[in-house]
């Protein structure tokens, strides 16, 4: 079926028109009430779409610096493509790196552990640039714990996440407590599944990393560091593809993710501690 | 790099729309939210489970999940460890926040909003529930609706829900039996009733056995009514709310390579370049030059629930907050007014009373407001409203805000963004919602006040002045050496830097409270405004300390409640013979010789405090009594 629009009428928004809504909304919120503020940047499909969200909301530019956090094991692939955007995007680029394993709580399981890197790198940069808001990419459909998120989620001194005393959320009025040491981490994309994610890529044309695209039998449903990440078995050589492919899956999107299995706990330990 | 192919086809002159639009896929609802309430232990987790399994949305390895979990837990199939998922709760036994899962009723997504029963968690309940196009209110068939079960109801109603499915759950215990089932259906409608909420269906059910769930259960053959998916599945879309007069509250105002753009939600109706629009109370007049998107199609008109940006001929520089709407009809405009009615649920742990001052959000608009009155309460009991002076913690309310300004509102309405108040304190901390009822009209004779709070948050005077605000309120009898406590910390807090202010009771009876003599009533009314000053002198960051007899532990209570957060009752415990061998002023004996009437400790009565922040003893030199209060005022305002 084809749509076309008169002048005199409004077009009916469908599902990713009113989740593409209400991220504009959020992104607002959080550029007009958190100063200094930044986007992380994970260069995988979620942050992308959530760079592209920014540059809606703020006619075609980010008004903020987005962050990269390296783990310097991130795939090739994603470095390249993070120096192409950024000129292409015009983005304003701010580069982390994170400390070594052997400075992480050694009774993490290991993938876990490898996980803490990044909080600790990100724990840093919140501090350097002192950090009012920092705007993550996680979605409620990811993962158990994720679901329990606001929309802005306050954390205390030490980026600790306070899962017991979460503030009141409600009505789009997010609140924004501040004491010293203490940032929000905003989300913008809390509502999206990972299917709408897809979809918007394709009605957008949003670009990406070639490794979310099947080669030889195998592709990246998720995108972590290379020593904890694994393909799934897949032929979805398009988006349109990976949208068919997912349409028919009940597996978890972060099954390939080594530190989700490690123990019952072991996510909900690492996001108390700052981890996304 | 592999870019998707986009559905999109050429860009538009300004680079920033997209000419034509092809879009072939079929139009995509979104999915509509559905919460799940009710008492603890009702069942609701348990319902969400078999939800989950009987429409086949469980993820591969989920199902095999619960049955480990509920295996390692010595359990038959536990449906709820599908939502207890953070460890906490498992730990507890109870879900503690609301939780989101999709699922599918043929080609309709709903998504279920999971939410506590445990009535310390009503703000998460509220933070799942608020958005929720209907609910299902879960009550246990032999227990019937019970303390959460009133509240939720109430909360539905108040937040907007409008469509209402209770699910008779645990039916098997009564084993379905039509009489016993008809009599718990009617006592639930009554009391639904009561708040005017319709309820769609009534649906006896076994959510552990899956009766009247997805599928007809044979145990309740009488039953003619629809299983719950069949209600789920019956409940309308979301009405439109692009028929009513255009509202835009402005979001923020940016300036990109010379463009001004005047960006919001539009939260009713449609905008069309060339409208004229009035801005806020304001009411200055622009005519929309253009609807402006990124990357999108270029439309010259944009409807309800969109995140647009408009730019203004004449290029005027509106406010955020202000509200945008029709300038040519006035039938189209919104309420005006500075005293507003309105209904209210009540967050904060401590109760709400008249005369205390918030920020009232209202979309992307704050307001200074105060608590003129309070109407009515709820008593949840029986969900009747009484006379009180005062809001209960997770209570439920009508009260009347008084504005420093006037304020254009819609009122509330199930379904719509606006009219919906959120009352912020001064740390930015939500405590209340406020669906509005309307103007609130002024009483002959009584005379409206517009008080006004400050704009400087507590976390910016703290930040400002190095250190937080307290009061510290020291009573004890006469002659217990309070001033003299007071005035030394008061220079030991100066020398670290903290800016601390002395109210001793003859200072204040010397100008203040000349008028005053030393009757009971005079001593509150002393207390009260000592209190209030104190307050203030707070609000503005100092560490103020308050050096009164004040005997009394009512009068105590009444600063305690005027001053808020913040109070701190120091008990200066020197024994009456002590005072009275120091007697300083000489008024132990005057009163002894009978010379001062009402004088305590000797003709009128001293409650000591039962539970003091601080006690400072007799058995010490004054110099560690000193010492012990300035370390007691630098713990509390320390950044």
């Amino acid at each position: 079926m084809t749509r076309t629009h008169t002048l005199a009428e409004p077009r009916v928004m469908d599902d990713l028109d009113q989740l593409e809504a209400q991220s504009i909304f959020i992104l607002r919120e959080a550029y007009r009430k958190l100063k200094p503020l930044s986007l992380l940047w994970s260069l995988g499909k979620d942050s992308n779409v959530m760079v592209w969200l920014a540059r809606k909301a703020f006619m075609g530019r980010v008004p903020f610096p987005v962050m990269h956090v390296d783990t310097e094991k991130k795939f090739p692939e994603m470095y390249a493509f993070r120096d192409e955007y950024t000129k292409k995007w015009d983005l304003d680029l701010l580069l982390g790196y994170c400390p070594p394993v052997e400075e992480i709580d050694p009774s993490l399981p290991p993938a876990a552990r490898s996980a803490a890197r990044k909080t600790a790198g990100l724990a840093a940069m919140i501090d350097k640039h002192k950090l009012r808001g920092v705007i993550a990419g996680i979605r409620r459909d990811e993962q158990a714990t994720r679901a329990k998120e606001r929309v802005f989620s306050p954390r205390g001194a030490g980026h600790r996440w306070d899962v017991r005393n979460q503030p009141p959320e409600f009505w789009d009025q997010y609140a924004t407590p501040y004491e010293d040491g203490m940032h929000i981490r905003v989300h913008p994309l809390l509502a999206w599944r990972e299917i709408d994610i897809w979809r918007y890529i394709e009605r957008e044309g949003i670009p990406l990393v070639d490794l979310y695209f099947a080669k030889d039998g195998k592709r990246y449903r998720s995108l972590g560091d290379q020593d904890i990440t694994s393909p799934i078995e897949s032929n979805a050589a398009t988006v349109a593809e990976v949208i068919a492919e997912l349409e028919n899956s009940k597996t978890s999107e972060r099954a390939g993710r080594a530190m989700d299995h490690e123990s019952e706990d072991a996510f909900e330990r690492l996001r108390v501690a700052g981890y996304l | 790099m592999r870019s998707s192919v986009s559905v999109w086809r050429g860009i538009c002159k300004m680079g920033d729309h997209i000419a034509t639009q092809t879009l072939s896929a079929a139009h995509r609802a979104a999915a509509t939210p559905i919460v799940i309430v009710g008492h603890v232990d009702h069942g609701k987790s348990t319902l969400i489970g078999r939800l989950l399994y009987d429409t086949d949305s469980l993820q591969d390895g989920k199902l095999a999940q619960i049955v480990e979990s509920s295996r390692k837990r010595g359990l038959t199939v536990e449906w709820s460890f599908l939502l207890d998922s953070l460890q906490i709760e498992r730990d507890q036994g109870v879900t503690v926040d609301s939780t989101r899962i999709p699922f599918r009723l043929g080609s309709r997504e709903f998504v279920i909003v999971d939410a506590p029963g445990h009535r310390q968690f009503l703000r998460n309940m509220i933070t799942g529930a608020a958005d929720a196009e209907a609910a299902v209110l879960v009550v246990d068939a032999q227990e019937g609706a019970q303390e959460q079960t009133r509240r939720h109801a109430m909360l539905l109603r108040l937040i907007g829900i409008r469509h209402v499915i209770v699910l008779l759950n645990k039916s098997d215990v009564l084993g379905f039996d039509e009489s016993k089932i008809v009599q718990a259906e009617s006592d639930v409608r009554q009391l639904l009733g009561r708040l005017e909420i319709e309820v769609e269906a009534v649906v006896p059910a076994s959510a552990r056995d899956g009766d009247n769930i997805a599928s007809r259960s044979e145990r309740s053959a009488w039953y003619k009514g629809p299983t719950l998916i069949e209600a789920l599945a019956n409940v309308p879309p979301p009405a439109s709310r692009l028929a009513l007069p255009f509202r835009m509250p402005v979001q923020d105002v940016y300036r990109f390579d010379g463009v001004r753009y005047v960006a919001g939600r539009i939260e009713r109706g449609t905008v069309r370049a060339g409208d004229r629009l009035t801005i806020g109370v304001q009411g200055q007049i622009a005519t929309v030059a253009e609807v402006c998107r990124w990357h999108a199609p270029e439309l010259p008109v944009a409807g309800a629930g969109e995140s647009i940006a408009l730019r203004l001929e004449p290029d005027l520089v509106p406010d955020r907050g202000d509200l945008l709407f029709p300038a040519d009809d006035k039938a189209a405009a919104p309420e005006r007014s500075a005293r507003i009615r309105t209904r209210l649920f009540w967050l904060r742990g401590e109760p709400l009373r008249v005369g205390e001052s918030f920020t009232l959000r209202l979309t992307t608009a704050e307001h200074d407001v105060t608590v003129a009155s309070i109407d009515a309460v709820v008593d949840l009991d029986d969900l009747t409203l009484r006379q009180g002076d005062e809001v209960p913690p997770d209570g439920f309310a009508e009260i009347t805000l008084a504005a420093s300004h006037a304020v254009l509102f819609d009122p509330f309405s199930p379904g719509f963004g606006d009219g919906r108040g959120v009352l912020v304190d001064r740390h930015q901390r939500i405590v209340g919602g406020a669906p509005l009822i309307g103007s609130a009209d002024l009483e002959d004779g009584v005379h409206a006040i517009h008080p006004t709070a400050s704009r400087i948050s507590a976390g910016q005077q703290a930040q400002a002045r190095g250190h937080k605000s307290g009061v510290f309120w020291l009573t004890g009898l006469p002659g217990s050496g309070k001033s003299t406590v007071a005035r030394a910390a008061e220079v030991s807090l100066a020398a670290q830097s903290v800016k601390a202010t002395v109210l001793d009771g003859d200072t204040l009876r010397a100008g203040l409270c000349s008028d005053l003599g030393f009757s009971p009533e005079d001593r509150r009314e002393n207390i009260r405004r000592a209190a209030h000053v104190a307050k203030i002198l707070s609000e503005s960051g100092q560490a103020v300390i308050v050096a009164l007899v004040s005997p009394r532990q009512a009068d105590r209570d009444l600063a305690r409640q005027i001053v808020g957060e913040g109070f701190h009752e120091v008990f200066v415990d020197t024994p009456l013979a002590t005072c009275e061998q120091r007697d300083p002023k000489g008024l132990y004996a005057a009163a002894r010789a009978g010379k001062i009437p009402e004088f305590t400790g000797v003709s009128a009565p001293y409650e000591a405090p039962l539970s003091p922040e601080l006690r400072l003893g007799a058995d010490r030199t004054e110099a560690e009594t000193v010492s012990e209060l300035t370390g007691f005022v630098l713990r509390v305002v320390q950044p």
